[in-house]
């Protein structure tokens, strides 16, 4: 994994300073002078020049708190938490900011740092509204930890009585209570150097400080993109998730409403963090029998529709190539992915004119809402109306997403609520379930296969290493375990923020009966593919959106490309704004080993070898991928929204 | 050296010319010895060795360098940059030309306070009669060495005075402190190696440089040398812009500027200190009482409580936010001297509020939060009586 994953320093709101201190860090740690000696409380050690205390400590086990320092950003050194003594010094330095470059005595705890760690913490908690037992973060909440850690066992400057802000709960995904906030500016710096997104900023100073959308206004109207990092990254709960689990509950508790779940493959990997078990362990099974046990009717498996997702926009993507290289038409190439609700605001607001580029295909979730609502409704004989579709996600944005008003071809709402990772949890702890603790249970037919590739549309290149495996296979006919070993296609996976790919059609095959399905298929011999090179792309977060988009704007390499992944997360879904707090990157890559060893352990990892995806084509969608069925129920539009703000 | 000169003595008898030719004919090592020689500490305050600032800013490894005089004099009580700039703009524009030469920068930029716009264009006009003279430009003096000087302006935050906020703010961010080190000779404007200055300072470069590091050394004390200017307000008969050497008693001061019966005098400005008459036999120097020129007489009558709700006020509005100590804290005290004022603030938290002043000053980002207590700290040291006189008065 490499080792800048997510730390912008290039941003050019990266503080300067930090930028300055971060590259002064020798590349040779055994070239003379790269290393200084350090004490930090009596125990010496080695570190290389620019190392800041805190991670000095950290290397030797030595505890300090911090508050507004967080792994994925840049160093503010603004809350003053992690302040120690240094030999010489005559002021407290912030351990998160100070790169050590001389050898230095630390002490990180005498009366002088712990009396100022108390009255800092003292006054941030005179200015925080709210009790701990009303609190979504309670048990989870980093001020909360550290009042505990610090002895906190009276407020000397009062505690707030009454709120001072109004709750801001305009948007379907993100909600703010700027009454909790302590001003750490870590979804500031979350929303404009990390996800280069711009809708969180400081503004007025002195103790009228406070953070701010353009103009103030609601969420719901800037351009907030719903993807949740700021929720993930908040150390208190000013930042939360639009929570529809009261509505959930009213409906499971309502006999005339069939309320079906469908699971996505991220939550899975990592709903057990909220259990006390560690990063990665998947939960896939036990989860099905907690749901189950909770009152949902049916427990379906998202990867159903990742793998139509693949067939769809696979499709898609050969009739584009197809319209490009044989009609020498216009075509909006490369092709985006459609699947991350996040990415797909970025574009609607920041490049709308690339708009065509990006696949018409709903994504997974919004699929599986349309084939519930129309298939398994017809399938079962209930009355769409009578039926609740909830899709558990990694994602505060599909809760954005199932709420567009697009998003209902069958006459009925897709999916009606999108609960997330740290609900579900909640609603397990409230229905006294041990998760961990639970049976193992499969998911329900009619949509109980799934495979492998759907399940690593959880983590950044899943999209791509899925729908590369489909493509390869249907145009060789080759199997693709016989090109990489174990089907892995190793070069789109990874961290990076972003990667390349060039994947060369190794021979061509004839056309399978799935895509023959689609009567409008324009030609019936792959000849036309003869000697291509398929160039793919994978990025994720939308900092390293906004670079590729520049890069093909620019007609630079990747505008060669002819397809390309985005997620709106650093890291994936794996990273998603639902998911559990706290997230770094080693969370982040013990979630994405879960998913892999996952994949790896189905028998079939190919979409289009998927039994019920290919009977529902079968049955219902028999017009074959990119069909007149498909197209009315799997497939959506987008709106070209622009950075205006009324 | 005779006392009690109101105005810019010293540096009208200055040739600005005179002082930049003479750093010219000389290598950039050298300038710097001469202010290491003259013992030259900063202006604005803080009192740093300029010798050692530029020697450092020399050293850094950088095709690209600037030179930045901070102009943003905006510590209540001070005004004296405003009268180098409107008498004797070319000293300072001579002392930036000639830091340009010692680092190796060919860019200078002036961050003039905002609430000074008025000076802007008599500055731009001066700065335009340098580069007719060739003072300025591609050649300076002929030489080929090549510097300008741009002038940007403020808009009105007191904490753009700090010189990484100044930087900031040059950068077109948010006006607050970055995070030191780095320091800005290593990484500053642009992430360049860059000197920033005071006013006073580059024009006592100017000083030094025409006339020699054994004629400024030999002015003031071992280590406060050369003369100082004092912008003198409050409370006395003649205030105004004075030029004392370094190391006047404060009593001596009080006599020249008709404050004789004063009760306090704020010495530093807003983040200076408060010395009650009790110590007004100490000097004022970097090794006594350090500041960067304001004096403020309180006379006999002044209600020192207010004085320090004064000062209170105005940090916890100018307080740039970011860090927490600075943010809340200036808020608490002056929540607690509103409790003073109401005669409800108990001896005890009266305590909590020195703790918290002390705090600040060891917690705080910024000098300025760092200092923002002193004011009351010092008024709660020597004024103690009088500021619970209200709450003494509601026990009874």
């Amino acid at each position: 994994m490499s080792d800048h994953e997510n730390v912008n320093v290039e941003s050019p709101r990266a503080p300067v300073s930090q930028r300055g201190h971060l590259v002064r860090v020798p590349a040779d740690q055994r070239a003379s002078g790269a290393l200084v000696e350090v004490a930090i409380d009596g125990l010496e050690v080695q570190v290389p020049i620019g190392t800041t205390i805190l991670e000095a400590a950290r290397k030797i086990g030595v505890k300090i708190p911090t508050l507004c320092y967080h792994d994925d950003l840049c160093v503010a050194g603004v809350c003053r938490i992690c302040v120690v003594e240094v030999e010489g010094q005559r002021t407290l330095q912030a351990s998160c900011a100070y790169p050590i470059t001389a050898p230095i005595a630390i002490h990180t705890h005498t009366r002088k740092v712990r009396q100022s760690r108390r009255r800092i913490l003292d006054l941030l908690l005179g200015k925080h509204y709210g009790e701990c037992y009303a609190c979504f973060r309670n048990g989870n909440c980093e001020l909360q930890a550290l009042a505990a850690g610090c002895g906190v066992d009276f407020f000397r400057f009062g505690h707030p009585t009454a709120p001072l802000h109004e709750l801001d709960s305009s948007s379907y995904s993100v909600l703010r209570d700027m009454n909790k906030c302590i001003l750490c500016r870590r979804c500031v710096r979350t929303c404009i150097d990390l996800q280069e997104v711009g809708v969180l900023e400081t503004v007025h100073r002195g103790d009228k400080t406070t953070v701010s959308t353009f103009m103030n206004k609601p969420l719901a109207e800037v351009i907030c993109i719903n993807c949740g990092q700021c929720i993930n990254r908040c150390p208190t709960g000013a930042l939360g998730a639009a929570d529809p689990t009261d509505d959930v509950w009213r409906d499971i508790n309502d006999p005339s409403k069939h309320v079906v779940i469908q699971t996505a493959p991220a939550p899975r990997a990592a709903i057990g963090e909220c259990f006390g078990l560690p990063p990665g362990t998947p939960l896939t099974f036990e989860m099905n029998s907690a749901l189950r046990a909770i009152g949902f009717d049916k427990v379906f498996d998202t990867n159903f529709t990742a793998d139509l997702t693949i067939i769809e926009e696979g499709t898609e993507l050969i009739l584009r190539l197809h319209r490009a290289l044989v009609d020498r038409q216009p075509v909006a190439l490369p092709q985006f992915t459609s699947c991350s609700p996040g990415w797909v605001k970025y574009i609607e607001h920041f490049y709308p004119e690339m708009l065509p580029h990006l696949s018409s295909a709903k994504s997974p979730q919004q699929m599986f809402g349309a084939v519930i609502k129309t298939y398994y409704a017809g399938l079962h004989h209930i009355d769409p109306a009578d039926i609740v579709t909830v899709a558990l996600m990694p994602c505060s944005a599909k809760k954005f997403e199932c709420n567009r008003p697009e998003m209902a071809a069958s006459g009925h709402k897709d999916v009606d609520y999108g609960l997330v990772t740290r609900e579900l949890a909640q609603m397990f702890k409230e229905a006294g379930i041990e998760l961990p603790k639970m049976p193992k249970s499969g998911f329900d037919e009619p949509f109980g296969t799934a495979t492998g590739s759907g399940v690593i549309f959880g983590a950044t290149g899943g999209v791509m290493e899925a729908a590369l495996r489909t493509v390869l296979e249907l145009v060789s006919g080759l199997k693709v375990e016989n090109l990489y070993d174990h089907a892995d296609i190793l070069p789109v996976r990874g961290f990076e923020g972003i990667k390349y790919a060039e994947i060369r059609i190794p021979r061509l095959g004839t056309v399978p009966d799935i895509l023959r399905m689609n009567a409008q298929l324009p030609f019936d011999s792959w000849a036309w593919l003869a000697g291509a090179t398929l160039k793919v792309a994978v990025c994720h977060g939308t900092a390293n959106a906004k670079r590729v988009l520049e890069d093909i704007k620019a007609g630079g390499k990747l505008s060669e490309c002819h397809f390309i992944e985005f997620m709106a997360c650093p890291g994936g879904c794996l990273g998603g704004g639902g998911m559990p707090i706290p997230t770094n990157p080693e969370i982040r890559a013990a979630r994405a080993r879960a998913i892999y060893a996952e994949d790896a352990a189905y028998e079939v990892r190919k979409s289009h070898e998927n039994p019920a995806v290919l009977r529902l084509y079968n049955e219902f969608l028999t017009g074959g991928p990119n069909g007149h069925t498909a197209h009315r129920l799997l497939h959506t539009t987008y709106t070209p929204r622009g950075k205006y703000i009324a | 050296m005779s006392l009690g000169h109101q105005g810019l003595v010293t540096f009208r008898m200055i040739d600005p010319d005179a002082g930049l030719a003479a750093a010219l004919a000389r290598r950039p090592a050298e300038i710097v010895a001469e202010l290491t020689a003259a013992r030259l500490k900063g202006r604005g305050g803080a009192g740093f060795p300029t010798g050692v600032k530029w020697s450092l800013a020399a050293q850094a490894a950088s095709d690209v360098k600037y030179v930045l005089c901070n102009a943003d004099e905006g510590e209540p009580g001070t005004f004296k940059d405003r009268v180098i700039l409107a008498e004797v703009p070319d000293l300072v524009f001579a002392g930036m030309t000639i830091g340009g030469a010692a680092i190796g920068a060919s860019k200078g930029i002036v961050y003039l306070r905002g609430e000074y716009a008025y000076q802007r264009q008599p500055l731009e006009e001066a700065l335009a009669r340098r580069r007719a003279a060739g003072q300025l430009g591609e050649r300076v003096l002929g030489t080929p060495f090549a510097f300008d000087i741009e002038i940007r302006m403020g808009s009105g935050a007191y904490v753009c005075g700090e010189e990484t906020a100044l930087i900031e703010s040059l950068e077109g961010h948010r006006g607050e402190p970055r995070n030191r080190p780095p320091f800005p000779v290593d990484a500053g404007y642009l992430g360049r190696p860059t000197i920033v200055n005071n006013v006073e300072t580059f024009a006592c470069v100017t000083a030094i440089m025409a006339k020699g590091a054994p004629w400024f050394a030999a002015i003031g004390t071992e280590k406060s040398t050369g003369p100082k200017l004092f912008s003198v307000s409050g409370d006395c008969a003649r205030p105004g812009v004075y030029e004392f050497p370094m190391g006047l008693p404060v009593s001596e001061l009080l006599r020249e500027v008709g404050g004789e019966d004063a009760k306090a005098v704020q010495i530093g400005g807003a983040s200076g200190r408060c010395v009650p008459a009790s110590a007004f036999a100490s000097t004022i120097c970097y090794e006594g009482i350090s500041t960067g020129g304001s004096v403020i007489v309180f006379g006999p009558d002044r209600d020192m409580l207010r004085v320090a709700k004064n000062f209170m006020e105005f940090f916890v509005e100018e307080s740039c936010g970011q860090c927490t100590p600075c943010r809340e804290g200036n808020a608490r005290l002056l929540q607690g001297i509103a409790m003073l004022e109401d005669g409800r603030c108990s001896a005890a938290y009266l305590a909590e509020l020195t703790k918290l002043g002390e705090v600040m000053q060891l917690a705080s980002k910024c000098g300025l939060g760092q200092s923002s207590p002193n004011a009351f700290l010092s008024i709660v040291e020597h004024f103690r009586d009088e500021i619970m006189g209200r709450t003494y008065a509601a026990a009874r």
